[in-house]
């Protein structure tokens, strides 16, 4: 018999259950390929790895737009892009909202709150402004741990944003090295990449994953799972497309939901030791019981409450399904 | 009672187009993005738990 004929999911019991190592590009394509009747047997495979490998609890994050559209890029799959007819108004969040909204985070029992902005690299305005609005959390008696992800960086901004205490940054490479250029024309998956590594050097926690069904073929799907991994991140988001008016992708299709499971699972497969969080278009793409699917089939994370420019559900619907599905909330004390 | 107004918030077109079903069905995951009075787009800022939507002509929503 040749590794060709073993059976994916022996090889990932092997390989991921048992030592931990994220499965190879190949054989997350063949999991990718998984008929619906083996779904079930793969979402509890990628359950029992994240079990194994990350534990039972789930870390919950908050996240706020400090500053909302106008962007100069041009990702196909964002309502944020100036470069597009989008309903979507620029607008900048004050400090004394910013602190309100880590609040809000706060009281939801979530250990992060992710600062975002819709730029292609950080100002010395802006950077200035997470900065003040750092200051003002802390200064309100919040110690959430704070995040950022403000685009592509500098060595000077990576060491500044490192010196307020942002212990993690996200930047998603979005989707495969060879698919990129067709969701993006105004920067490089490259330039992307080198961020995420002046990130890690500097010694933050490097968040960093995706949005599916951009038109990638399920080939893509598994080279960005491999690149991923190559990366190694300590937080993987895997989002999924929310058609945008006005955007080049208005018209796609919502992922199916048996393929985002497929995918889910796939990626704790590829990645188990990394939070995967469920980020945007969960519930578009999932809905309620998708979303329980998912969390029993390898996600470890959620965003919680609204996203940037879309809403997500209430907040308190998603812990009470934690509490259903006896997964407690990471505490912050865990994470310092 | 919902009040419609003249435009449809998510879109943008007159109410009595009746062609917004797709429209209320992304309601639940967009906000407000087109003053309802006169369709001028909004400056939007969400929130982890809501929402804000300001006209400059005919102020502010919250939801």
């Amino acid at each position: 018999m040749t590794v060709a004929d073993t059976d994916v999911l022996d090889i990932a019991r092997e390989v991921v259950l048992e030592r931990g190592e994220g499965l190879s590009e190949a054989d997350v394509l063949r999991a990718l390929r998984l008929p619906d009747e083996r779904l079930p047997e793969l979402l509890e495979l990628a359950h029992q790895v994240r079990m194994r490998w990350c534990g039972p609890e789930v870390e919950i994050e908050g996240i706020i737009s400090l500053k909302t559209g106008g962007c100069p890029e041009d990702c196909h799959f964002c309502s944020q892009s100036g470069r597009f007819p989008t309903p979507v108004r620029s607008a900048w969040l004050d400090i004394p909202g910013l602190v309100k909204a880590a609040e809000q985070t706060r009281a939801t029992g979530a250990t992060e709150f992710c600062i975002v902005a819709a730029v292609r690299g950080p100002d010395k305005r802006l950077l200035s402004q997470v900065k003040a609005g750092i200051e003002a959390i802390r200064a309100s008696g919040n110690d959430i741990q704070i995040a950022c992800s403000l685009g592509m960086l500098t060595q000077e901004q990576v060491d500044e944003l490192k010196a307020m205490g942002v212990h993690r940054y996200n930047h998603n490479l979005e989707t495969a090295r060879s698919h990129f250029a067709n969701v993006v024309t105004t920067h490089t998956w490259e330039e992307r990449w080198e961020t995420l590594l002046m990130i890690r050097e500097a010694g933050m926690e490097v968040c960093c994953g995706g949005i599916i069904g951009m038109g990638e073929t399920v080939e893509q799907r598994a080279e960005f799972a491999a690149q991923l991994a190559e990366l190694g991140p300590d937080e993987c988001t895997m989002n999924f497309l929310i058609p945008q008016p006005g955007t080049p992708y208005e018209n796609y299709e919502v992922v199916p939901g048996k393929d985002a499971l497929r995918t889910v699972a796939a990626f704790r497969l590829a990645l188990p030791r990394a939070l995967l969080r469920f980020s945007g278009g969960r519930e578009l793409t999932f809905g309620d019981l998708g979303t329980e699917q998912g969390m029993l089939g390898g996600i470890n994370a959620i965003i919680v409450g609204n996203y940037l420019t879309n809403l997500g559900r209430p907040a308190d619907r998603d812990l009470a399904m934690l509490t259903e599905l006896n997964m407690p909330i990471k505490a912050l004390s865990e994470t310092l | 009672m919902t009040v419609l107004g003249v435009y449809c918030e998510t879109c943008g077109k007159p109410q009595a187009d009746n062609e917004h079903a797709v429209c209320r069905a992304r309601q639940e995951i967009n906000p407000p993005r087109y003053c309802r009075e006169c369709r001028r787009r909004m400056v939007v800022q969400i929130t982890p738990t809501g929402w804000s939507a300001r006209c400059s002509v005919h102020g502010d929503i919250e939801g």
